[in-house]
């Protein structure tokens, strides 16, 4: 079953456009990568998902077209974005940040249940659970950015970059909590990143941008080594 | 000693009325991240609809009550139809805006009203009562535990309820909280009614003192940036602590500091900034804001 689905997707900020034909689709529970070089339109793809830039072309989410919806009904209707620099709010503290997540649900003692799956996933949140997100090294508040968009409890999540900025050990753990996350919950995953190897770590499929436009859809198996992948990457 | 008890005395019931509008700014600030400076001039008008329900012969504490609730949708329309255009931007400009619409709300009370003093009817009964030798009038007791009474119910809202986290949270970040599915424009909307809302207790509280006229909470304005600024902006019992600290202070100071006296007295506040900036910055409850890349 597919759960996300763009056609022909175009994009653009003002007169700039950035994308000019993204096609690409997630199957429920499954996890796309997004690869390409700077400035292919990977952010901005992700940006027209949720409804942060105009957009045309065609995007359905579980079957009903939700393109140019506001950013809060995308979220209400299940997609969570991770963006790319975190997004966390600043002055509030980890446990507030978690609860805003969870802003929509009803279910208030799932609630708690899910801070502690966080918390258990990220043990070192578990230490800074009342610091304030300002306060937290990059490491940190990229894991409180990927555990917030979880409270929402979303059928896909959006992550934009989560390795940005960080120190290669600290990537590869929040690439493996990830990964479990995924395992444990199903949800179904986005992902864009500038690191293909960590990329392959988490996704089945992924789909290469080159300058607006999705080129080369396949398997992660098939891609890992492939030429386009180093052209994407190195420009050549 | 007898006069230093009622120079304090004084001062906290001088102070709860900088308390007052000093915590309109903060709600407003909490919920927006903005400065109001027309929080002063809406709760000006606030205080004129509420003696207009009064001299039509409702009692005092409904017409203030109907006024609270206008001037909610005040508030809010405000922030629709007005400062929405300016949040995205520069938030200088928007504090501009509001510099502007200080201008013109205290335009249009006068346009209505007039320029002349008028009455307003205190909730409180006058009356005294006699406190460690100060004598106190019960209107002030009233309004300083009004105010106590507000900074306590704002406190909770915002550390304690879903809508003030909710509030905080697109006040800090309004297009990251969009992605967890907050309604960020309907909340700016609160956000700004609940203050205008404030405000309108706070116009009506201390018009009985100061009589009502469309400037006359500009002065009382400049007091409560003050006692925001010493407090802390995100703070609400900060901000009363300092507004009652100034109040204090400036009474103190007339009295006992020579130099000082009558004349100079309402320099205190402000050479209060002067140091606090200087110490620190973030006010004396604030929390310092840290960005880190």
């Amino acid at each position: 079953m597919t759960l996300l689905e763009l056609t022909d997707v175009t994009a653009s900020y003002g007169p700039v456009q950035v994308l000019s034909g993204v096609t690409l689709s997630v199957p429920e529970g499954g996890a796309v990568g997004i690869l390409g070089a700077n400035g292919a339109g990977k952010t901005t793809t992700l940006r027209a998902i949720s409804g942060t830039v105009r957009t045309g072309g065609r995007i359905t989410f579980g079957g009903r077209d939700i393109r140019g919806l506001r950013a809060d009904r995308v979220a209400a209707l299940g997609i969570a974005h991770v963006p790319e620099g975190r997004g966390t709010l600043a002055q509030l503290n980890v446990r507030e940040n978690l609860r805003v997540g969870a802003y929509l649900r009803k279910d208030r003692k799932a609630i708690g249940t899910d801070i502690d799956y966080c918390l258990d996933l990220f043990p070192q949140l578990k230490e800074r659970i009342g610091s304030r997100a300002a306060a937290l090294s990059g490491g940190e508040q990229q894991m409180l950015a990927v555990a917030r968009a979880f409270m929402a409890k979303p059928k896909l999540l959006l992550l934009d970059e989560a390795s940005l900025g960080l120190a290669p050990s600290t990537a590869k753990a929040v690439y493996e909590a990830i990964g479990r996350l995924r395992r444990e919950s199903g949800i179904a995953m986005l992902v864009v990143e500038q690191n293909a190897n960590l990329a392959f770590t988490l996704v089945d499929t992924a789909t290469i941008l080159e300058t607006g436009r999705s080129v080369l859809t396949g398997p992660s198996d098939e891609l890992k080594g492939m030429d386009e992948i180093r052209r994407a990457y190195l420009g050549g | 000693m007898e006069t230093f008890i009622q120079l304090v005395v004084d001062g906290l019931s001088q102070g709860s009325i900088y308390a007052a509008l000093a915590l309109a700014i903060v709600l407003v600030n909490q919920a927006t991240g903005l400065i109001n400076f027309a929080q002063g001039g809406l709760a000006v008008l606030s205080a004129y609809i509420a003696y207009v329900f009064v001299q039509l012969g409702l009692p005092t504490i409904l017409g203030i009550l109907i006024a609270v609730v206008i001037s909610f949708f005040i508030g809010a329309l405000v922030e629709r139809f007005l400062i929405r255009r300016f949040e995205r931007g520069d938030p200088d400009t928007a504090v501009v805006v509001t510099i502007g619409l200080l201008t013109l709300v205290t335009g249009i009370s006068a346009l209505f009203w007039g320029y002349n003093n008028r009455q307003f009817p205190s909730l409180f009964p006058l009356g005294t009562i006699d406190l460690f030798g100060a004598v106190v009038s019960i209107r002030s007791i009233g309004t300083t535990l009004t105010i106590v009474a507000i900074m306590v119910v704002l406190q909770l809202l915002f550390l304690r309820t879903k809508l003030g986290l909710a509030l905080r949270a697109v006040a800090d970040n309004p297009s990251s909280a969009a992605f967890s599915g907050l309604p960020v424009g309907r909340l700016l909307m609160i956000g700004w009614g609940l203050a205008a809302g404030l405000g309108a207790v706070a116009g009506s509280l201390v018009a009985p003192s100061l009589t009502l006229t469309p400037g006359m909470m500009d002065f009382a304005l400049v007091y409560a940036l003050a006692a925001v600024i010493l407090g802390g902006l995100s703070s609400p019992i900060g901000a009363v602590v300092a507004a009652w600290s100034i109040g204090i202070l400036e009474n103190l100071a007339a009295v006992y500091v020579p130099l000082i006296g009558h004349d100079l007295k309402i320099a205190v506040p402000f050479i209060l900034i002067f140091v606090i900036l200087i110490v620190r910055p973030q006010g004396l409850f604030g929390r310092k804001v840290v960005v880190r890349v």
